[in-house]
């Protein structure tokens, strides 16, 4: 008997769980804060990477197309809110309102995206993924001229947070004794998203449409021969994902307050793709112990290499940007040379293991 | 038309260093129906040593700058075939029979993993091309052209002429051909099989080294992020040609120059300038995106690109 | 009986080789139909004609009084032709119960909102999709292996599956490839036994064989395919005395 079937078995010993777990997600940010406001930053911007990766994990672990541009979907959502709610037209529309207009965006050139593409062999379709997040990147990049629509490489600063009448996501605010800081505002709604994102995700798995996605993965020509519309299926998956990257992108902006084309890189894209990888592609549980892995650790390890170096060797000779990159590039690589199912294989994955 | 002739030759530039990275990619392919994604770092890589030692000797000796340059390919050689070999034998080789995504995830990762030793190596800031050619300047009817383009398309004309001579007269070369048909009865006739995808691997390699050199002398600097966009470029030149196909390389990589540079010139007049050249970029993408939906084949391939 | 299946001139090339001309066949409801040749004869050719596979360089087929028009694989199951591959084609990593489950993908309807609100019309529909890809694994023998993931299972039950899997898009006509290759004779009858109660359920069969006892004991009319024509068609035992046939066979199998 797995855990799991064990923790069935006792309802108070599951519900007791969730109220624990829930307990300490609502207490973390207060303890966070006290080893600094920096460190709610860093969970928020985690759980945006894990928002981020959940909707990969549908394009490319549940419907088995690698996508390398998926960072532009994010990028749509985040310049649509920042379009919509800056300086920059003047426009200072409701968040609400927004948000479903990014994720809308997003979804079209999802399927703009997909239309004429899906009908590729998957490596094919990954590098026309990756043009396609490069293409976008240097239209944001570029859009200033003639018409300043974009801002250019400067991007655009003064984007409205979010606000609920008179309540704003970026003030400070007291209440029974508790400081309230803007950070820890978003993070409550950060984690309600998420809890959200991770529930819509459960249930398209198992589902009609997901059991077709996994079927495509599995074998695409047997998938057609049962009735399947392949194409689009597909461009479903690719719809969908882009649409999470697209609300991600615009709770980015508002959050940020700042954004520009150097947040929507390749490298983005990648980092993405190797949280997907290392937890398990498929696997939601795993994706997201991924994504807060590969959150988390690379910040433990700058207050931790950094300091440590300076004191051995009296400054510093690994830059902690580059120990980051160096954990995606290994993760990615050594993961599917040693352990392809990822660190929490799927539960498909697990049973298969489970035979041998 | 003075813009026509000047982007033409500024366009066949680039295309010769498209084309010998895009032989790289394509042979490749063609024998393990791989993209090597790394590819791009390897050329970074043959650019990177090379200034480093031309830098040096720049500095350091009286020798004549020909000389330099050539010393200093001899030595970006071996540094990137032994990269190539490593990323055969380390990334690839185990993956050779698992799903096809498996290595191209794995090469992502290899890539970067390269542009961080890199950068470890030879700091963030770029590598800059010592002012020893002299810099002659040839007039041709009201356009321009280098010594140090000259050079590039003249060097870029020997290697595919080179590598033809190697893959249709030599023993390896039939080797390399049978693998590519099929491998496993390659196999059964006495092909080593690995040796020769670790062959071709390195062969790659060392044309990646030379168009590392062309293409860090052609813009004067090399940098530890330059090879993941050529590489891109590279990619979508093999993929116009035919990937898989050799003279579709080589057509597809001068091809993918002159249309970039004829874009980048033009765009700002077909578009009333609401496009400019910093759009060159995109049209590299946007062929590729054209060719493998309206002819995945490329121009001088079979159809490979949809699912099989 | 009526007719369901009507194929009528069907030629493909490839390249310069004729695979298939000229080909009219005919199958009823609710007979079982063998097709069967020398290796190349072109039977799989056929059989990825019908399905879709391949288009047709000539002829067409009417399917259940309406012309069947194909213009990709996934329309042939919609339009009632379901079919197994004659090297299995399971879903791999997926349950058993799953793979069948993915079968009635085609005769149900939920999307991308039902799925996420899940309302009472899906929770009703997935129930239904579940009870009845239950029942299938039942009827084909693999009630108690739906948990198990596909590509664990023995081979006979492999191909049991598939049919399982065939059967769940509610097919007018499933057509079986290959359906007893490398079943040993025990497994051979069992599935045998399955096809018939299948066919007495009211769906009819297209079998292409090799196993030549179970093609003369189980079907009604069998064609026979030899170098892309069909050079007899028949009840098995008009077949069996075919001169062309046995004169194809070279007389080995057959005599």
């Amino acid at each position: 008997m797995t855990f799991t079937d064990k923790l069935k078995t006792n309802p108070a010993a599951l519900w007791s769980g969730v109220v624990l777990i829930a307990c300490a997600l609502i207490a973390l940010p207060f303890a966070l804060a006290m080893a600094g406001t920096t460190w709610v930053r860093v969970t928020n911007l985690a759980i945006l990477f894990t928002l981020l990766a959940l909707g990969l994990n549908i394009v490319v672990g549940f419907a088995g197309l690698l996508d390398l541009g998926y960072i532009a979907f994010y990028g749509v959502g985040a310049y649509v809110y920042a379009l919509l709610a800056s300086p920059q037209f003047n426009l200072h529309l409701p968040f609400w309102v927004i948000l479903p207009i990014g994720a809308l965006a997003a979804c079209v050139f999802g399927v703009l995206l997909g239309a004429p593409t899906l009908k590729l062999r998957g490596d094919y379709l990954a590098i026309v993924t990756l043009g396609f997040g490069e293409i976008v990147r240097i239209f944001f990049n570029n859009l200033s001229q003639p018409v300043n629509i974009t801002n250019g490489p400067q991007g655009i600063s003064r984007i409205d947070p979010f606000t609920i009448g008179s309540f704003s996501f970026s003030q400070n605010e007291v209440l029974l004794g508790l400081n309230f800081s803007g950070p820890i505002k978003y993070y409550y709604l950060l984690l309600l998203v998420l809890i959200a994102v991770i529930v819509i995700n459960l249930r398209l798995e198992d589902s009609r449409i997901g059991r077709a996605w996994q079927a495509i993965r599995e074998d695409e020509v047997a998938a057609q021969a049962m009735g399947i519309n392949t194409t689009r299926i597909k461009l479903l998956a690719f719809a969908m994902g882009a649409s999470f990257g697209g609300v991600a992108g615009g709770m980015f902006a508002a959050m940020q307050g700042f954004i520009s084309p150097e947040s929507f890189v390749l490298v983005e894209s990648v980092m993405v793709l190797s949280m997907v990888v290392l937890g398990g592609m498929g696997n939601i549980w795993g994706v997201i112990v991924g994504a807060l892995l590969l959150s988390f650790v690379p910040e433990l390890l700058r207050h931790t290499v950094d300091p440590l170096q300076r004191s051995l060797f009296g400054r510093l000779i690994v830059e902690p940007e580059v120990v980051r990159m160096l954990l995606f590039g290994l993760a990615l690589m050594l993961m599917m040379l040693f352990r392809p199912a990822g660190l929490w294989p799927s539960k498909v994955r697990q049973r298969e293991l489970a035979d041998e | 038309m003075e813009i026509f002739l000047q982007q033409l030759i500024n366009g066949l530039t680039l295309g010769s260093v498209y084309a010998v990275v895009a032989l790289g990619y394509t042979m490749v392919y063609g024998i393990i129906q791989l993209i090597n994604f790394a590819h791009g770092e390897v050329v970074m890589i043959g650019a990177m040593v090379a200034f480093s030692v031309i830098g040096w000797l720049a500095a350091n000796t009286a020798l004549p700058p020909l000389v330099i340059v050539l010393i200093g390919t001899l030595a970006a050689i071996p540094a990137c075939v032994g990269v190539g070999y490593a990323l055969e034998i380390f990334a690839y080789r185990r993956l050779r029979h698992a799903p096809r995504l498996a290595p191209l995830i794995t090469a992502i990762g290899a890539s970067i993993v390269l542009q961080q030793v890199a950068m470890m190596i030879w700091s963030r800031n770029p590598l800059g091309f010592p002012q020893i050619i002299p810099n002659t300047v040839y007039h041709l009817e009201g356009a321009t052209i280098t010594l140090v383009q000259i050079a590039i398309i003249v060097t870029s004309v020997l290697l595919m002429v080179g590598l033809t001579l190697v893959v249709y007269r030599t023993r390896l070369g039939v080797a390399m051909r049978a693998t590519s048909q099929n491998a496993h009865i390659a196999g059964l006739m006495g092909v080593n099989v690995n040796q020769i995808i670790a062959a071709t691997f390195m062969i790659g390699a060392a044309l990646a080294a030379v168009a590392g050199v062309m293409v860090g002398s052609y813009y004067g600097i090399a940098h530890y992020t330059m090879g993941s966009l050529l590489g891109l470029k590279a990619f979508c030149a093999a993929v116009l040609g035919g990937i898989g196909n050799l003279a579709g390389a080589m057509l597809g990589g001068m091809l993918l120059g002159i249309v970039e540079a004829l874009g980048a010139g033009y765009i700002g007049d077909f578009t009333n300038n609401v496009f400019g050249s910093n759009y060159q970029d995109v049209f590299a993408f946007l062929v590729l995106i054209g060719v493998l939906v309206f002819r995945p084949s490329g121009l001088l391939g079979e159809r490979i690109g949809e699912r099989a | 009986m009526s007719i369901l299946l009507d194929a009528r001139d069907i030629g493909k090339r490839f390249g310069g080789v004729e695979a298939l001309s000229a080909i009219s066949l005919t199958i009823e409801h609710g007979e079982i139909y063998g097709l069967i040749g020398p290796n190349g004869a072109g039977k799989t050719t056929f059989f990825n004609v019908l399905t879709g596979v391949y288009r047709a360089d000539s002829g067409g087929f009417s399917f259940d009084g309406a012309p069947l028009n194909v213009s990709a694989p996934h329309q042939v199951a919609v339009a009632g032709i379901a079919r197994t591959f004659q090297n299995i084609r399971l879903f791999a990593n997926m349950s058993a119960l799953e793979n069948v489950m993915v079968g009635r993908h085609v005769r149900t309807h939920a999307g991308i909102f039902g799925a996420i609100l899940r309302g009472a019309g899906t929770r009703a529909e997935e129930r239904a999709i579940h009870e009845r890809a239950r029942a299938l694994l039942d009827y084909v023998g693999l009630a108690a292996r739906g948990n198990e993931i596909a590509h664990s299972l023995p081979y006979g039950d492999q191909r049991r599956l598939e049919i399982a899997r065939a059967l769940a898009t509610d097919p007018k006509l499933l057509a079986l490839d290959e359906p007893a290759a490398g079943m040993n004779a025990t497994e051979t009858a069992t599935l045998r036994q399955l096809l018939e109660r299948i066919r007495t359920d009211g769906t009819t069969l297209l079998l292409i064989e090799h196993d030549m006892k179970l093609v003369m004991g189980l079907c009604d009319r069998i064609a026979v395919l030899d170098y892309g024509r069909k050079i007899a068609e028949g009840a098995p035992a008009a077949v069996r005395k075919d001169a062309a046939v046995i004169e194809a066979y070279l007389g080995g199998e057959l005599a």
